[in-house]
């Protein structure tokens, strides 16, 4: 589905329903150099058990027109300008590492709107090293491969996604070299990482937040190490779940660990 | 297996684990082999949610199994893709591979030094069903360009071609079809990931007979189609297929259901479903128990035919050696570049003389084995004069590049010496049979 929002086009994914606002709205926000398709399963999940859902494409990212936005603030605005322009008055919002600041922020702008919200492999601050931001500037394949391998926790990880035959690695790397390549103005691997590492709201934002919060946190996550999520958790009233063995791609590596985690953080 | 490194493990490593970890049912090490039809549903919710692709998992195994998706996703691993389909046998996964992007009306641009089951396929079979194919010299870039036209779907070859061994230069036939928002699809049995990965060069999609080399012991017949998930379908404008609703799976869009997969998935939920030529679980077994020494066989089958290469080519009987590390042969400066581990231990060369003489040569051979095959860890021998080519007067086997004395060997992992003295013994026996 196509909506406009601040101007611009903006891809959302609907579960393979239509969209229907009258329904219990879950809205799905992708990480750093993603896009709508790692959420494809849950999104088709609760799309066909009693929810709507948008599962977005972020600006410049994939699908959706208009320029990257440069800090978690603007994106927080752009998402909850999606649901006004959706027709959706309150949602459920996950997201995952960057995409779960977004949620975040969002969610302490307008309290009221946010019924439910799930940050899936998150922690805070969402601090990069410079090493890794210097080498996502200048050569972003390498830190590419660098990011896909710290993201996975296992060469077997199954069912796999989205299905049998899957090669979690090859998809994650193909799925950031395209959209890499599909945003030609900028760096946008070195812009989303830098929207992560920049952002000092979250605490400020987790004070404002009024909705049941639930924490999904890979047991082996590289890239958001669980452990930096004790300040988020506590300052949020958090209910933290930890899916053993799981890495940072946690939607690809456990998505039926995942879905049950999901299910109960938004019944 | 945790991982703590900063890339994915090498290519030897991932020839062993890429997809199996201990099965954790029982701990086995090895893959299990899991020989059933049919896996049973959690509850209702959980098959609908399995039929719907709302969940993961496996459900009937035309479309999927445990054993199968270790193997898929090793190759994938090892060629550097997003995924693959394990098929009943290489010509299986040509034909997936053409019938997801190809219909009645299409028209595909292929090299002409192919192998004849899949020369068959394209200029027989398919043609019956609507879909016409140009083929083209593999070295004649012009020509590839010339051949495309608004209804193109495809261009496909070969890494090394049949018989002669033509090197595809893929990056420069891939930029050709990225020019025309088409799709390379590569036949990679030859070479195998362990001499090239055609994805790196271009090459959007990957087939191997896993028969050959992959399994390495000519006990299965099988095949792999593999997705670099690399081409932009939705770009391209031309794949209606993977980029509007399909009507036979509930108006699913593949391209917005994975950006990078969506090729996999129609061909899956489609082409596998309703062609079914699918893998048996026990071959996916014993092709992944031969792909867990693919790196040590190639090797072995690389240097073994690189002494039987030199061997040949210094033989007064030996009028030719068609193999492309050779000065002599046409593409060798190519194949330097993309093969630089070798050009794989399947070739031919001439023998002086009658078919009679190719005949005696035939049967004086004690080591190898003349048969219809390649790719097997002991040595192969066809002479296809007297064999696959025997109708065609010396006239028609000229022009298919084939000699009266033609032969086509696949060195296998005996010992060199051996297999040098045994094609000595063949050659004196040929010589006098003049």
């Amino acid at each position: 589905m196509k909506l406009v929002v601040q101007g611009h086009e903006a891809y959302v994914y609907t579960g393979g329903k239509s969209f229907d606002p009258a329904l219990p709205c879950v809205v799905f926000i992708h990480g750093a150099l993603n896009d709508h398709s790692v959420w494809t399963l849950l999104a088709r999940w609760f799309a066909h058990h009693g929810h709507s859902v948008l599962a977005v494409d972020l600006p410049g990212h994939s699908r959706s027109a208009g320029a990257p936005l440069t800090d978690v603030e603007s994106l927080a605005d752009w998402l909850l300008a999606l649901l006004d322009a959706a027709g959706v008055q309150k949602a459920a919002l996950v997201g995952h590492s960057m995409g779960s600041l977004i949620a975040l922020e969002a969610a302490g702008r307008e309290p009221p709107h946010v019924t439910r919200l799930a940050m899936v492999g998150t922690a805070y601050p969402m601090k990069v090293s410079e090493g890794l931001l210097t080498t996502a500037r200048e050569a972003p394949l390498k830190a590419i491969d660098m990011v896909n391998t710290f993201s996975h926790s296992s060469l077997a990880s199954k069912p796999s996604f989205p299905g049998p035959g899957a090669w979690l690695h090859g998809g994650g790397r193909a799925l950031a070299r395209r959209v890499l390549a599909g945003q030609r103005e900028i760096n946008l691997f070195h812009h989303d990482f830098s929207v992560c590492d920049r952002y000092a709201g979250g605490l400020e934002a987790a004070g404002r937040v009024q909705c049941p919060v639930t924490l999904v946190l890979g047991e082996r996550d590289q890239m958001t190490n669980p452990k930096q999520t004790r300040e988020l958790a506590q300052a949020l009233k958090a209910r933290a779940i930890s899916i053993p063995g799981a890495g940072h791609s946690l939607m690809a590596e456990a998505p039926d660990a995942l879905l049950q985690a999901l299910r109960d953080a938004l019944r | 297996m945790c991982m703590a490194g900063y890339s994915d493990p090498g290519f030897d490593t991932l020839a062993l684990h890429a997809g199996a970890a201990p099965d954790p049912a029982t701990g086995a090490r090895a893959v299990p082999i899991h020989l059933t039809t049919s896996f049973v549903f959690e509850n209702s919710d959980h098959a609908a949610s399995l039929f719907n692709m709302e969940r993961s998992g496996h459900v009937y195994s035309r479309i999927s199994n445990p054993t199968n998706a270790v193997l898929e996703e090793r190759v994938a691993a090892l060629e550097g893709g997003v995924g693959a389909i394990a098929t009943a046998s290489g010509q299986a996964a040509l034909h997936l591979a053409i019938a997801t992007l190809a219909g009645a009306g299409s028209h595909i641009v292929a090299s002409s030094a192919l192998y004849g089951g899949s020369h068959n396929l394209l200029y027989y079979t398919l043609s019956r069903f609507g879909i016409e194919t140009t083929f083209v010299k593999p070295r004649d870039i012009d020509a590839w360009r010339a051949a495309i036209r608004p209804n193109t779907r495809l261009l496909f070859g070969e890494t090394l071609g049949n018989p002669g061994l033509d090197v595809l230069d893929i990056s420069t036939v891939a930029a050709i079809a990225h020019e025309h928002g088409l799709p390379l699809l590569v036949d990679s049995t030859f070479t195998t990931p362990y001499l090239m990965r055609p994805f790196e060069h271009g090459a959007d999609l990957v087939y191997h007979s896993a028969t050959k080399f992959l399994s390495g012991h000519g006990t299965v017949v099988g095949g792999v189609l593999v997705d670099s998930g690399q081409f932009d379908w939705e770009a391209s404008g031309r794949f209606p297929e993977l980029t509007t609703p399909y009507e036979g799976f509930h108006g699913m869009v593949f391209s917005e259901e994975s950006t990078v997969g969506a090729f996999l998935l129609r061909a899956r939920r489609e082409g596998l479903r309703d062609f079914g030529a699918c893998m048996s679980p026990h071959t996916a077994w014993l092709v992944l128990q031969g792909i867990e020494t693919l790196p040590l066989r190639m090797e072995r089958h690389v240097a073994n035919t690189r002494k039987i290469v030199q061997f040949l080519a210094g033989h007064a009987m030996v009028s030719g050696v068609g193999y492309p590390e050779l000065q002599s042969h046409p593409d060798h400066a190519l194949a330097q570049k993309l093969l630089p581990r070798g050009c794989g231990s399947v070739f031919s060369f001439d023998l002086k003389g009658s078919r009679r003489q190719g005949q005696a040569f035939i049967e004086a051979l004690r080591l190898f084995s003349h048969l219809a095959n390649v790719g097997d860890c002991r040595s192969l021998v066809i002479h296809p004069a007297s064999t696959t080519h025997f109708r065609m007067d010396d006239a028609a086997l000229a022009q298919a590049g084939i000699g009266p004395g033609t032969i086509r060997l696949s060195i296998g992992l005996e010992d060199a010496a051996d297999l040098i003295d045994d094609l000595k013994r063949a050659l004196k026996a040929a010589e006098k049979a003049q």
